[in-house]
C-alpha cells in the first residue's frame, strides 16, 4: 500500500507581503516519482526551498514520515534525508569534484583526516553511473555546465537521501544524458528513494513521473496520475489558458551577408570553424554538451582569443579582443549562464537593461546618465518583452528565472545589435514564457537581426532556425537546411554517425 | 486591516539605507546628555576638522570597497606625498625665491605623486593580477619606508611661512579641510550614483564576469578607483602638512587605513563591495570621531581608543549582517 512520505499542511509564503505559495496542501508518496510544474514564479522553487530549509515558511506544517519537523536548514534537510539539487549551481569552482560531492558529509579515516581514497573511488563510481567521463580529482571550474549539473546530482545521490528533489535538472543536458539520468531515477526509485522531479518540460515529465501536480500563482491546481493527463492537459492547466502554435513562423532571411567566421581555431577547444551568417536569418548552433558551441560564441565575443582565423562584419575583417570590440562592432551576447555572466541580481531591471548600452544614455564628459531616458527605455522593453516584475526599480533578485531571462535578452538587445548570439535563450523558462522569447526572436530576425541560435533542445533549433550547423568535439560536422533540418539528421551529425558538408 | 498597516510601514522602511544615519543621531544624543561640553559648537567643529583628513580619504576607499577591493597604502602615502611636496617646495624657494611660485608647485607636485602612486597601485592590482590586499600591503610598507629613508626618519619644516596659514583657515564659519571634504562628497555622491563611471563601480564589484561579458573594461574601472584614491589622498596630504607646517615622516598619516576602512564599512557600505554610499561614508567617520571625542571627554585612556574603534567596526558589520 501507499504510504505518504511527506505532506504539507497549509503551507504559504511571503516576501515583503507579496504572496508567493498560497495554502499548499500536498503529498509525497514514498516510492514515486513526482512531477511538479507551472509557470514561472508559480512557486515551484519556492516550495523546494522550504522543503529543503532554505526558507522558512511563513505558515503552514511540514510532516515528514508522519511526524511534524521543523527545517531550519539545508543541514536539517540533510538529516532527514532530503536532498535537493538546485536550479542554480551550488559548486565550488576551486575544489575538485570529489570535495564537491562530499562537501558537508566528508568521510574521515580514524586519526580525523579525510579519507581522500575512498572519496574519490565513490566518486569515481557515481560518476560512472551517470557516464560522465570526468576524473574525481578534475577541478569544477574546468567543467562544462552539463558536466557541473551531472556533479550536482551526483553530490545529491550520495548521501542516499530519503527525498531527492530536482530542480530543473535537465535543462543543460542533451537528450544523451537525459537518457541516462533517467534510467538513474527509475533504478532510484526502485531501490526506494522518492523523487520531486521539477520541470518545464512536459514531454519529460509525462515520461519519467508517476504523479503530477500543478502549480499555478502559488496555489495547487491539480494532482493527477501521469496516465490520467495528457501533455496538452498539462500545459493547459499550467498557463490557465488555450495554448496556440507553439514556435511562429519563420520568414524569410536576406541575401546579404553580415557576420562570416573563417577558420577560427583554438587548439584543442575548437578547430577550423568556418560558416556565414545573413541578415534575418536565424542560425542554429546544434551538438553534444561540449561540442564547443559555447566557446565559438565565446570566440567570436572576444572572451576566448583565436589562434587562427578571421572574423568578417559587413565583409570587412575586424579585430575583436575583447567583448567591448565585439559590442563596438554590433554582435551581442546572450549568455547561458544567466546569473554568472548575464545579468546582476543586486541591481534593478533599469540598470540591467542599460548596463552594456549605456554610453546611450549618457550625456557631458563626465557621463551623467539621464535617468528619465534610461527609465523610459526599460519600459519599452518590459512592455514588449511582457516582463512581470512589481515596477522597474526591483532588483533581480526577486524576479522569477523567466523574466530574469527575458531581462537579459532586453540587455542584450538594447545596443541595437546586428548579431545576436543566443545562448541557451530559453534555459530554465515555462512554456508561456518560452514562447515569448521565440516569438521576439523571431521578430528581431524579421526587423533584420542575425541570430546564432544555440541550443541542446532539438524541436527549438527545428522550430526556430532557417539552417543549423552541426558540431562535435570542437569541429563542425555539417550543416543541414530547410526541410533537412530533422531530429535524427542533427544526431547523426552530432555523434559522428554521419559527416555531412561543412 | 488598520492595525497592520504601522507595522508594515516599519517593515517596508529601509532601515540598511539609513541605519548610519540613525546610529548617527542616536550617539549625538547620547553624547549630548553624556557631557554638556559635547554640543559647543567649538567641540562640534573641533569633530569634523578631525575627521575631514581620514574623511576624504575614506571616499576613494568607498570606491575602491565597492568595486570589491581595499587599499591598506594610503596611511603611508599620506606621509611620502606630503613629505616629497614639502621637500619640492623648499626646494623651488630656495632656487628661485618666489614663495608663491614654490608653495603651488609642491602642492602640484603632491596631487601628480598621488594620481601616479593610486594608478600605480591599481596597474599592479589589474595588470599583475595581484589581490589588491597583497599589493597594497607591499605598498603601505614601501612608502613609509622611502618617508623613513628620505627624511632620515625625522621632521622635515616647510620653510614657508605662508603655507602653514590655509590649512587651517576658517571659510564661513568651518576650516577649511572640512569644506574640502564636504565639496569632495557632493562631487563623489554625483559620481557614484548619477555618471555611467559609478554604475560600472557597482557592475564590476557585484560580478566581475558579468561586467566583461557587459563590455565594460573592469580594469580601467578599477584602475580608475585607485587613482582617485590617490588623488584623495594627496588632498588630505597637502591640507595635513599645511596645518602642521611641517612632516613627520614617523608619525604622519599612521593608521589612516584603519580609520578610512572603518568609516567606511561603518557608514554602510558591504565589505564584498557591488554597492556602497558616499554620505554615508562621511557619516561612518563623524561616528568615529564623535566616539574619539566622547572618550577624551569622558577622560577614557587614549590607548583605549582603539579597542572601542576595533569593536564599533566588529559590531557595525555584524548588524548589517543580521538585518541583510
Amino acid at each position: 500500500m501507499s504510504e505518504t512520505l511527506l505532506e504539507t499542511r497549509g503551507i504559504s509564503k511571503d516576501f515583503s507581503s507579496v504572496y508567493v505559495l498560497k495554502d499548499i496542501n500536498i503529498q509525497v508518496i514514498r516510492g514515486e516519482i513526482l512531477g511538479i510544474i507551472g509557470e514561472n514564479g508559480a512557486g515551484k522553487s519556492t516550495l523546494m526551498k522550504i522543503l529543503s530549509g532554505i526558507y522558512p515558511p511563513t505558515s503552514g506544517e511540514i510532516l515528514f514520515e508522519g511526524t511534524p519537523v521543523h527545517i531550519h536548514g539545508p543541514l536539517d534537510a540533510k538529516l532527514l534525508g532530503i536532498s535537493l539539487i538546485p536550479q542554480e549551481f551550488n559548486l565550488i569552482s576551486q575544489l575538485t569534484v570529489y570535495d564537491n560531492v562530499f562537501l558537508g558529509s566528508e568521510l574521515r579515516l580514524n586519526n580525523g583526516l579525510l579519507d581522500k581514497k575512498t572519496m574519490m573511488a565513490r566518486t569515481r563510481e557515481l560518476l560512472s553511473e551517470l557516464s560522465v567521463d570526468i576524473g574525481p580529482e578534475e577541478r569544477i571550474e574546468k567543467l562544462s555546465t552539463a558536466q557541473k549539473q551531472m556533479v550536482e546530482i551526483c553530490k545529491a545521490v550520495s548521501i542516499n537521501a530519503k527525498l531527492l528533489i530536482m530542480d530543473e535538472p535537465t535543462t543543460v543536458l542533451t537528450q544523451y544524458e537525459i537518457d541516462i539520468l533517467f534510467r538513474l531515477m527509475r533504478r532510484l526509485r526502485d531501490q526506494g528513494s522518492t523523487i520531486i522531479y521539477i520541470s518545464h518540460k512536459l514531454k519529460e515529465v509525462k515520461t519519467i513521473c508517476d504523479r503530477v501536480i500543478i502549480l499555478r500563482d502559488g496555489s495547487v491546481i491539480s494532482t493527477e496520475q501521469i496516465g490520467n493527463v495528457s501533455i496538452m492537459d498539462m500545459a493547459q492547466r499550467m498557463v490557465g489558458r488555450e495554448l496556440n502554435q507553439v514556435f511562429p513562423e519563420k520568414r524569410r532571411p536576406a541575401p546579404d551577408v553580415v557576420l562570416e567566421v573563417q577558420d577560427l581555431t583554438i587548439h584543442g577547444v575548437i578547430e577550423d570553424i568556418s560558416f556565414k551568417l545573413h541578415r534575418g536569418e536565424v542560425l542554429g548552433l546544434a551538438g553534444l554538451v561540449g561540442a564547443g558551441r559555447t566557446e565559438v560564441a565565446e570566440t567570436i565575443l572576444g572572451v576566448r582569443h583565436a589562434e587562427k582565423g578571421r572574423i568578417l562584419i559587413n565583409g570587412k575583417g575586424v579585430e575583436i579582443s575583447r567583448p567591448v570590440d565585439a559590442v563596438a562592432n554590433g554582435i551581442s551576447y546572450l549568455s547561458e549562464d544567466r546569473q554568472g555572466s548575464g545579468i546582476l541580481v543586486s541591481f534593478s531591471v533599469i540598470k540591467n537593461v542599460s548596463l552594456v548600452s549605456l554610453a546611450s544614455y549618457c550625456r557631458y564628459v563626465i557621463k551623467l546618465i539621464l535617468r528619465q531616458k534610461e527609465r523610459a527605455s526599460a519600459e519599452v522593453h518590459a512592455r514588449r518583452f511582457n516582463i512581470k516584475a512589481p515596477n522597474l526599480d526591483t532588483r533581480l533578485e526577486f524576479l522569477s528565472g523567466g523574466n530574469q531571462q527575458k531581462v537579459s535578452l532586453a540587455k542584450s538587445i538594447d545596443t541595437k545589435p546586428t548579431v545576436l548570439i543566443a545562448d541557451e535563450p530559453t534555459r530554465g523558462v515555462d512554456v508561456s514564457a518560452k514562447q515569448e522569447i521565440y516569438r521576439l526572436i523571431n521578430s528581431l530576425a524579421a526587423e533584420g537581426l542575425a541570430c546564432i541560435f544555440i541550443s541542446s533542445e532539438q524541436e527549438e533549433i527545428i522550430g526556430m532556425c532557417h539552417r543549423v550547423i552541426v558540431m562535435k568535439q570542437g569541429r563542425v560536422m555539417g550543416s543541414l537546411e530547410g526541410e533537412r533540418i530533422t531530429e535524427e539528421e542533427i544526431m547523426f551529425l552530432a555523434t559522428g554517425i554521419r559527416e555531412g558538408v561543412a | 486591516m488598520g492595525t497592520s498597516t504601522v507595522a508594515q510601514v516599519l517593515k517596508r522602511f529601509d532601515y540598511q539605507k539609513y541605519s548610519a544615519f540613525i546610529a548617527l543621531v542616536v550617539l549625538f544624543v547620547v553624547s549630548a546628555f553624556l557631557s554638556p561640553f559635547f554640543i559647543r559648537p567649538g567641540n562640534l567643529v573641533n569633530i569634523l576638522s578631525q575627521v575631514s583628513y581620514t574623511g576624504m580619504i575614506a571616499l576613494g576607499m568607498a570606491l575602491v570597497i565597492i568595486t570589491g577591493g581595499i587599499d591598506l597604502s594610503v596611511g603611508s602615502l599620506v606621509a611620502f606625498d606630503s613629505l616629497i611636496g614639502v621637500m619640492v617646495m623648499n626646494y623651488v624657494m630656495g632656487s628661485i625665491h618666489n614663495e608663491l611660485v614654490a608653495i603651488l608647485t609642491g602642492i602640484v607636485a603632491t596631487l601628480v605623486l598621488g594620481a601616479v602612486t593610486g594608478f600605480a597601485n591599481g596597474i599592479t592590482i589589474t595588470r599583475g593580477r595581484i589581490a589588491p590586499f597583497i599589493v597594497t600591503l607591499g605598498t603601505l610598507a614601501i612608502f613609509r619606508s622611502l618617508a623613513l629613508f628620505i627624511g632620515n626618519a625625522g621632521e622635515i619644516q616647510s620653510q614657508s611661512n605662508i603655507y602653514g596659514e590655509f590649512g587651517l583657515a576658517n571659510v564661513l564659519w568651518l576650516p577649511l579641510p572640512v569644506w574640502v571634504m564636504l565639496v569632495l562628497a557632493f562631487v563623489l555622491d554625483i559620481v557614484l550614483n548619477r555618471t555611467r563611471y559609478g554604475r560600472y563601480l557597482c557592475a564590476v564589484g557585484s560580478n566581475t564576469r558579468v561586467a566583461v561579458f557587459s563590455a565594460i573594461n573592469v580594469d580601467r574601472v578599477k584602475v580608475i578607483a585607485y587613482t582617485i584614491t590617490g588623488v584623495l589622498v594627496a588632498i588630505s596630504s597637502i591640507l595635513l602638512s599645511s596645518r602642521f607646517n611641517a612632516v613627520s615622516t614617523s608619525n604622519t598619516g599612521m593608521g589612516y587605513e584603519l580609520d578610512a576602512i572603518a568609516a567606511v564599512i561603518v557608514g554602510g557600505t558591504p565589505f564584498t563591495g557591488g554597492r556602497g554610499t558616499i554620505w554615508g561614508t562621511i557619516i561612518g567617520a563623524i561616528i568615529l570621531g564623535i566616539i574619539n571625542n566622547m572618550l577624551n571627554l569622558l577622560g577614557v585612556s587614549a590607548y583605549l581608543q582603539g579597542t572601542v574603534k576595533g569593536l564599533v567596526i566588529i559590531g557595525a558589520v555584524y548588524i548589517q549582517r543580521q538585518r541583510a
